[in-house]
């Protein structure tokens, strides 16, 4: 983006009633993916100038062990109605994940899950990252999830969704092909990138704050069968729409939150709701971008 | 702007297993079965909080609930101790009328102040749990070792000296510890705290003091005052975890934990305690279902060990 400039330059504004139809594979209207986070939150991390990860000072016992449940416990619950409703994962992965547990990384990895990086630690901030610091953290997490997973990362949400002006001018530099950190849209777009040397183009795949499990229950305060409700109005709507345009709709989860005993059995009924739809194209963040990138070239 | 510390993205911590040593990772889905008594199969833990908020606030943290307004804020003051002289009574009597045993976590200046409520909790066969001081006795690793121990003796003790029972298990206020508290808990005789809420089952820390996981999500504190539900929507929430549970504990051939974690001044109040009621109605004439309290719970489980 451009330094210090009231608009960060991002992306072009192109209308939504004028643009051509995505068109997704057997004629469905709506991409959807499930985008499960798989993080890890450190018990005592430096603090960052700009941020403060816990609330009280280390050990913050119900803030840590909150997200660990994900690790111990809910994780297989949530990908377990994932799996029996035909939903594939897309991990937003703190890769240092692959070390603590590779357990429930070589999980999603027997599902057939894609992974991208959610950085190093989920408790570990990008603000202020040196272009050296920054470059470590994303040929840290290429390697790191090639070793663990065999996958080269095509994808980056930024950890804690922290970033720095350059970062998705790296992704582009590294070969990366989508960031999920742009919520300007429901279709993918593409993204302005400093073009040094060869094209490297980047794409900005729908994510979503609004739906996000961690909106739901923390922004909104639904409880598990509303959010489950939000997440079918969503998918109606998007799903009606896209006959017109091809539009996207992620479910960006948490399995600490979407786990919990109270919620899931809900969130399982929306899931069976979108998969017997007919209308939903269930498949992994690459997929989606792959299939709209060819649609625009 | 000025760039981080080259030492922000190193990780000495970055290994297999956890970054401290406090407990052993484990999947829940993989552990050895367990079963509850008579062959239920979802053990439902009633754990009421009972607390007295001094007027004037102090202690590392401001405990949830404590005094809002300026001093003197008898907004606050009175609206918290309404739960014990009201608000716990209307659950004693819907838990006698349920038939369930329940723990009360207790600070010690309740057992101290209001020596009728005690009574009536252990005439009842209720287990009391320790819970501090009172909710100024807030923990967090800005008490030094010494204060800490002091702070967590001396609840034991007044409790004790009020109550005549030692309790076994510990609920922090907040369920917020510091690096030293699981030692200094065993150090006084303590054989289980409920604060870690990363499993739904009982599990062993390094130093062999257990931890009886007490979900805060499915609080009433959490579900009514934080994400200002309604009664019945936390009824909801709780037959859905129920259901959930049971269903899980079927297919996997073990059991499970409900945790059912009430504020006196929250739940015990005219309009919603009808709610409790009909829950405690409904999961009490459910076959899987075990009402137990948490010394009951954590001793089911070592034998199975």
């Amino acid at each position: 983006m451009k330094e210090n400039a009231p608009d960060p330059g991002l992306y072009d504004y192109h209308p939504y009633n004028a643009r051509a139809k995505v068109a997704w594979p057997e004629g469905k209207t709506c991409a959807v993916w499930v985008a499960p986070n798989l993080e890890y939150y450190e018990i005592d991390p430096p603090i960052h100038p700009k941020r403060n990860p816990w609330p009280h000072p280390a050990p913050s016992v119900v803030g840590y062990s909150h997200r660990d449940h994900s690790n111990r416990v809910s994780h297989w619950r949530m990908a377990e109605v994932m799996s029996k409703h035909g939903f594939p994962g897309s991990v937003s992965l703190s890769v240092a994940l692959c070390q603590h547990h590779p357990e429930v990384v070589q999980d999603g990895v027997d599902r057939g899950w894609e992974f991208f990086s959610h950085g190093i630690y989920n408790t570990r901030y990008s603000y202020d990252m040196t272009e050296a610091q920054e470059r470590a953290i994303i040929e840290d997490s290429i390697k790191t999830v090639q070793e663990a997973t065999g996958q080269r990362i095509r994808g980056w949400l930024a950890p804690a969704l922290t970033h720095t002006t350059r970062t998705l001018d790296l992704l582009a530099e590294y070969g990366f092909d989508y960031t999920c950190d742009l919520y300007h849209d429901d279709q993918v777009q593409e993204v302005k990138v400093a073009q040094n040397g060869p094209k490297q183009p980047l794409a900005s795949i729908p994510y979503s704050l609004e739906v996000n499990d961690h909106y739901g229950f923390f922004v909104y305060n639904m409880s598990g069968r509303e959010y489950a409700d939000t997440l079918v109005r969503q998918y109606e709507r998007l799903a009606a729409e896209g006959e017109k345009s091809g539009t996207v709709m992620c479910i960006p989860l948490h399995a600490y939150l979407i786990g919990q005993p109270h919620r899931i059995g809900p969130f399982e009924e929306a899931l069976e709701h979108i998969a017997n739809d007919g209308r939903a194209w269930l498949a992994r963040a690459g997929e989606i971008v792959d299939c709209w990138r060819n649609q625009v070239r | 702007m000025s760039d981080l510390p080259q030492g922000y993205t190193s990780y000495p911590k970055r290994r297999e297993g956890y970054d401290h040593d406090l407990f052993e990772w484990s999947n829940i889905h993989q552990r050895a079965p367990v079963r509850w008594h008579g062959d239920t199969s979802v053990a439902v833990w009633l754990c009421v909080s009972l607390e007295w908020f001094p007027i004037v606030p102090d202690g590392p943290f401001k405990a949830p609930g404590h005094m809002v307004t300026p001093y003197p804020d008898y907004r606050h003051y009175t609206a918290r101790d309404y739960g014990n002289r009201v608000g716990v009574w209307r659950m004693l009597e819907a838990f006698e009328k349920a038939g369930v045993k329940a723990s009360f976590a207790t600070n010690a200046a309740i057992a101290e102040r209001y020596p009728e409520l005690i009574t009536a909790i252990q005439s009842a066969g209720h287990e009391i749990i320790g819970h501090s001081t009172d909710m100024n006795g807030t923990i967090d690793s800005s008490l030094s070792e010494d204060a800490e121990r002091s702070l967590i003796a001396d609840s034991l003790d007044r409790m004790e000296a009020a109550a005549g029972v030692r309790p076994k298990g510990w609920l922090s206020i907040a369920r917020q510890q510091s690096f030293h508290t699981l030692n200094l808990l065993k150090e006084q005789g303590l054989s289980y705290c409920c604060d870690w809420v990363n499993d739904e089952l009982p599990y062993r820390f390094t130093n062999g003091l257990l931890n009886l996981p007490l979900n805060h999500e499915l609080s009433d504190r959490q579900i009514i005052t934080v994400q200002q539900k309604s009664a019945d929507s936390w009824g909801e929430s709780m037959r859905d975890a129920f259901d959930w549970l049971a269903r899980e504990a079927q297919s996997q051939n073990s059991a499970r934990i409900l945790p059912v974690h009430l504020t006196p001044y929250i739940m015990g109040l005219p309009y919603r305690i009808g709610a409790l009621e009909e829950l405690l109605g409904d999961l009490s004439a459910r076959n899987e279902s075990w009402f137990a309290s948490g010394q009951d719970i954590v001793d089911a489980w070592e034998s199975q060990q």
